[in-house]
């Protein structure tokens, strides 16, 4: 972060030393403004998460009521000072869920991108270590799962394992296997084909030696990106299935179910909608945002500035 | 001619000592979309003990294949030995099972690679990177590891081995990532060494410390040397005995000052007139630097009879036709020409 920062400050610098404008000024603007605004964006991402993240651990203190505390205040009272966001049919205090649903989208993206990133980047990495039969089933294997909608997937997952919240996790997970798998795959492919992977072969590394501590250091750097990016699809995954009543079933305060369950008021209390809706789109922005960020700040090109 | 009368008597003393490595009638092929092609037609040569052997050709004359045929790298599934065997110690090294290959690899058989700034791994440090090997080969501590580590660095001239140990590649420069290269591949005392162009990616003042590097590390553990390259310097500065490779296969074998005074094949003739010379008017044994007409036909459009008819100046109707055996010209040289006689020793 810093770095890309400090680059971005270079360049500014540069731009506006005055310096004759041969080079294309208006090019060297638009680069100056793409490096910035770039960072401002990772920034924002940044502090939302950080937001997200203070939020989820400090629930009790900074919810006013207790997630499920029915009658807080009287049914469908639109937001005002005392309930910020309204309150929805049972007087629960919308502010309240909202806060306490935040643990469960962080539990959400944590797990599903757990997951997903374990059982992806293992199934990318030996497939392209080993290579023959090994990498041709695992592959095709991806494929297969690749070639259904992942809420497909998550449907049938969720069908199999009962609807909850912990199974919309996994299956959620499940599904974006393939993202992982193929990214890890093909980075493997490269690394492989390094020098210091033949070094670390004829010197005698073992099988287990090569995979964990020479190829994984390696790959993991996109695999960062595609993780943090893969946050914020798994969240609105399993927003998505809860609020097809698949996963937080009520009374949680899981944003999905929120909204599913602010349907019938819709008309008289949006506000049961509009704030949980908020607080996904804000979520998902936000982890795009810092993947985004992360994504250039490691890519070597834009290092090269 | 008399100085080559004279060292005609110290050839045999190189072939009283023990043979370490001895590759019979080697043929490595590559599956391709039209067919297999034969990178490496049966190559065979001994290895011995405290040797340095060069192996020398063109890109694409087979000689980086040779090398990774004996140490396993073969790009899988495409490459593959076809015929012959390669026997360390006296081992066929096609019947050890995975886990000996892997005790042998870097034990009794390492290598060096071209790139220097590839061949370590980014993200681990150098001591990391160093240890491995002598943790899993000699059996030793961490602590003894490091000890070892440092003592190899000091030998390769790594000033301040200690700090530096915790360093990553990056923060090397060429030339000492090569000299740390070096290190790990000895520090377990291997048998044989294969340098596949360790001084290719180098300056020159650094590719003359490497070699240095190499040859005292030989004299000092008795270690034997395969060197590939195609630069006839390094040649003459490393080896006791030379290999000519041109399309896969051997066309020229004999010790190094006889390869360079009497070459027996032109092509060995053409690569020395293509070596300028610091200091002379012109290369050795012309006025101007000579050149191989035409490229190294590919693999799978040989001409039928010697490989090098069609770039050869020598070239009858004989050669376009019959493929020259490989035969000894004068003893311990040989060559693979149906005209070795009409070449004329250079100055």
């Amino acid at each position: 972060m810093q770095q890309r920062v400090k680059s971005a400050i270079d360049i500014a610098a540069a731009a506006g030393s005055g310096a004759p404008a041969r080079v294309g000024f208006g090019r060297r603007m638009v680069a100056v403004l793409g490096a910035a605004t770039a960072n401002r964006g990772a920034k924002v991402g940044l502090v939302l998460v950080g937001i997200l993240i203070v939020v989820a651990v400090f629930a009790p203190w900074i919810a006013p009521y207790g997630s499920d505390q029915m009658g807080a205040g009287m049914g469908l009272m639109p937001p005002s000072a005392d309930y910020w966001f309204g309150t929805d049919e049972f007087g629960r205090d919308v502010f309240s869920r909202v806060v306490y649903g935040a643990r469960l989208t962080i539990q959400v993206g944590v797990i599903a991108v757990g997951i997903s990133l374990t059982v992806g980047t293992l199934m990318g990495l030996i497939a392209g270590y080993a290579g023959g039969w090994v990498e041709r089933i695992l592959m095709r294997l991806v494929d297969v799962v690749f070639s259904f909608t992942e809420t497909l997937i998550a449907l049938a997952a969720v069908a199999v394992l009962g609807p909850s919240l912990t199974n919309a996790m996994i299956a959620v997970g499940i599904a974006a296997i393939p993202f992982y798998a193929r990214v890890a795959y093909s980075v493997t492919l490269v690394e492989r084909n390094k020098a210091y992977f033949d070094a670390a072969y004829v010197a005698g590394a073992g099988h287990l030696r090569l995979i964990f501590i020479h190829l994984l250091p390696n790959i993991l750097p996109p695999l960062i990106v595609v993780a943090t990016l893969g946050v914020s699809s798994a969240v609105l995954a399993a927003a998505g299935l809860s609020f097809l009543g698949l996963g937080a079933q009520p009374p949680s305060p899981e944003w999905g179910a929120m909204l599913s369950a602010g349907r019938d008021y819709f008309t008289q209390a949006s506000w049961i909608m509009i704030y949980p809706g908020l607080a996904i789109m804000v979520t998902v922005l936000a982890f795009n945002l810092l993947g985004d960020g992360i994504r250039e700040a490691l890519d070597p090109r834009q290092k090269a500035k | 001619m008399n100085d080559v009368a004279e060292t005609e008597h110290t050839v045999p003393a190189a072939d009283s000592r023990e043979t370490v490595l001895s590759v019979q009638d080697l043929s490595t092929e590559f599956r391709g979309k039209k067919g297999s092609v034969r990178a490496v037609d049966g190559m065979s040569f001994d290895l011995k003990k405290g040797e340095i052997l060069s192996i020398v050709g063109e890109s694409g004359s087979g000689k980086s294949v040779t090398s990774l045929s004996i140490m396993g790298l073969l790009p899988y599934p495409t490459g593959h030995i076809a015929e012959g065997r390669i026997l360390f110690e006296g081992r066929d090294l096609a019947t050890l099972s995975d886990r000996e290959m892997r005790k042998l690899r870097g034990a009794g058989l390492s290598m060096i690679f071209q790139e220097p700034l590839t061949s370590l791994n980014p993200v681990l440090s150098i001591g990391r990177q160093m240890t491995e090997g002598i943790i899993q080969h000699l059996g030793l501590s961490r602590e003894e590891a490091k000890k070892r580590a440092i003592e190899m660095m000091r030998r390769v001239s790594i000033p301040a081995p200690e700090a530096r140990l915790k360093d990553y590649p990056h923060q090397y420069s060429g030339g000492m990532l090569q000299r740390i290269m070096i290190a790990i591949s000895m520090s377990c005392d291997p048998r044989i060494l294969i340098a596949d162009e360790p001084t290719t990616a180098l300056d020159v003042t650094i590719q003359a410390q490497i070699l240095e590097l190499m040859r005292n590390l030989r004299d000092r553990t008795g270690a034997s040397i395969v060197l590939i390259t195609h630069d006839m310097g390094v040649v003459a500065e490393m080896a006791d005995r030379v290999i000519v490779m041109y399309c896969g296969r051997k066309v020229e074998e004999g010790r190094v000052d006889r390869i360079f005074a009497r070459p027996k094949h032109p092509y060995t003739l053409g690569l020395l007139r293509s070596l300028p010379v610091l200091g002379h008017a012109g290369p050795v044994g012309s006025a101007e630097l000579a050149e191989i007409p035409g490229v190294v036909p590919s693999l799978d459009a040989l001409p039928p009879g010697c490989r090098f008819s069609d770039r050869c100046r020598f070239a009858t109707d004989r050669c376009r036709a019959e493929n020259p055996p490989f035969e000894e010209a004068e003893p311990g040289h040989f060559t693979a020409c149906w005209h070795s006689e009409k070449l004329e020793p250079l100055a």
